[in-house]
């Protein structure tokens, strides 16, 4: 046993790119295990390593974590990304779970039948533009800080980068309306440990394409 | 715990539960205005009210599986929530759904948890969240099919229990600040002031 992380997802984004980002941010170093094949899943759900069935699962510190918000919640609190104190945490979790909303429309994108795809992007787009990103823009404008929350990186700024990177392939001017937040993206991906993540080679992993999402289903359906 | 500071927690608690807020991650956010904030997002309030009255595990280790176990509930109240604004015919259907995962995906989780350490809580010794939420999941599943317990002998001992806590009793009597079943008017209110669910589907 090696001591690090242990990642067991398939071999793309989906719901497990942000506990990558959170770990990387964090400067952890985690190893994966991708499932290929359906029996790949079947084997973890036999051996009752998969509380709920389901994956994300992540080894780690002799537990086998399940549930995307509770890895992530073990993850940013054991390396300090989740603010100083009670309130500092209950802003970062606000901000977090209106980015988990729309994480999950820019997700469920690929997999929308062809006939509701463009009413599914208008929907994202307009989401991101006029409820989510001029939230986070108005409160770098009113504190005038470098963080979201509290004058230290915390997961808030970690998984908007990650958000607003993801909006920006579906559109890249998305962030026209937003100075302040275009500032904030090259500040956070200057931190060396994201600027590392974010080059080539490191375990981010691309977009999904077209022709992967029905392997995609094959192991999960 | 202070019995005053237990009710409040408690009472809000549960009317945060699937009743009083309509989606969980629609954006149809139900907002609570606590210790001078005004909070929006479910799980963010329930973290937080969580933290607060000490009810979230005594280290990182019990907020984790807290964490886990929530999230659980949180997946399988999440079928109900729909329930209301669907069609008959796809009622039909979603309760089946339901039904079909409670019993083979959670119900047996929990009751394997509670067999395997044999305690009256869920995690650790005393009283957390992940208690409340369970309890909340499976009257919500009752509702659905009342005899769903009978395969869970564990979780009718705990939903026994559970329910007999003094603050939890009072909740759980006519009158409280539990909300009831959605019917068709709280079905029509929401479709009103939200502008949405008017065409969703079954699972």
């Amino acid at each position: 046993m090696s001591g690090k992380p242990k990642l067991h997802y398939f071999n793309g984004r989906g719901r497990m790119e942000t506990i990558r980002w959170l770990l990387a941010a964090a400067g952890v170093e985690f190893e994966e295990s991708y499932l290929e094949k359906k029996e790949d899943l079947t084997k973890l759900q036999k051996d009752g390593s998969l509380l709920f069935q389901q994956v994300p699962m992540v080894e780690m510190d002799g537990m086998k974590l399940v549930q995307t918000r509770a890895i992530a919640n073990y993850i940013a609190t054991k390396y300090n990304l989740c603010g100083k104190d009670l309130k500092e945490r209950a802003l970062i979790d606000m901000y977090v779970e209106g980015m988990f909303d729309l994480n999950e429309l820019l997700m469920t994108y690929v997999i929308q039948p062809a006939d509701k795809k463009e009413q599914h992007f208008a929907n994202m787009m307009d989401k991101a533009t006029n409820r989510y990103f001029p939230v986070f823009e108005k409160v770098l404008k009113d504190h005038g800080k470098d963080f979201l929350v509290g004058n230290q990186l915390s997961r808030a700024d970690v998984q908007l980068l990650e958000l607003i990177l993801m909006a920006e392939e579906f559109k890249p001017d998305i962030l026209a309306q937003f100075p302040l937040l275009q500032r904030f993206k090259a500040r956070i991906s200057n931190i060396p440990t994201i600027k590392k993540f974010l080059q080539p080679g490191s375990q981010r992993k691309p977009p999904v394409r077209e022709e992967d999402v029905a392997k995609v289903i094959k192991i999960f359906y | 715990m202070e019995e005053a500071r237990w009710n409040r927690f408690v009472g809000c608690w549960l009317q945060l539960g699937s009743r009083w807020i309509p989606a969980v991650s629609a954006g149809a956010h139900g907002m609570v205005e606590i210790d001078g904030m005004k909070m929006v997002q479910t799980r963010a309030i329930l973290s937080y009210i969580a933290a607060k009255y000490n009810l979230y595990g005594k280290d990182l280790k019990e907020r984790a599986l807290i964490d886990m176990y929530v999230g659980g509930t949180d997946d399988l109240m999440g079928f109900i929530l729909m329930f209301p604004f669907l069609s008959v015919e796809d009622k039909e259907k979603q309760r089946a759904f339901i039904v079909q995962k409670a019993t083979s995906r959670y119900f047996p989780v929990y009751e394997k948890v509670l067999k395997d350490h044999g305690q009256d809580f869920l995690v650790g010794s005393n009283f957390t969240w992940a208690d409340v939420h369970l309890l909340e999941a499976i009257l919500m599943v009752e509702e659905k099919k009342s005899d769903v317990l009978s395969g869970f002998p564990q979780l009718q001992a705990f939903k026994a229990r559970i329910s007999s806590i003094p603050t939890i009793k009072k909740f759980l009597e006519p009158g409280s600040q539990r909300k009831p079943v959605p019917d068709d008017k709280y079905v029509e209110t929401v479709r009103r002031v939200l502008r949405m669910y008017y065409d969703v589907k079954a699972n």
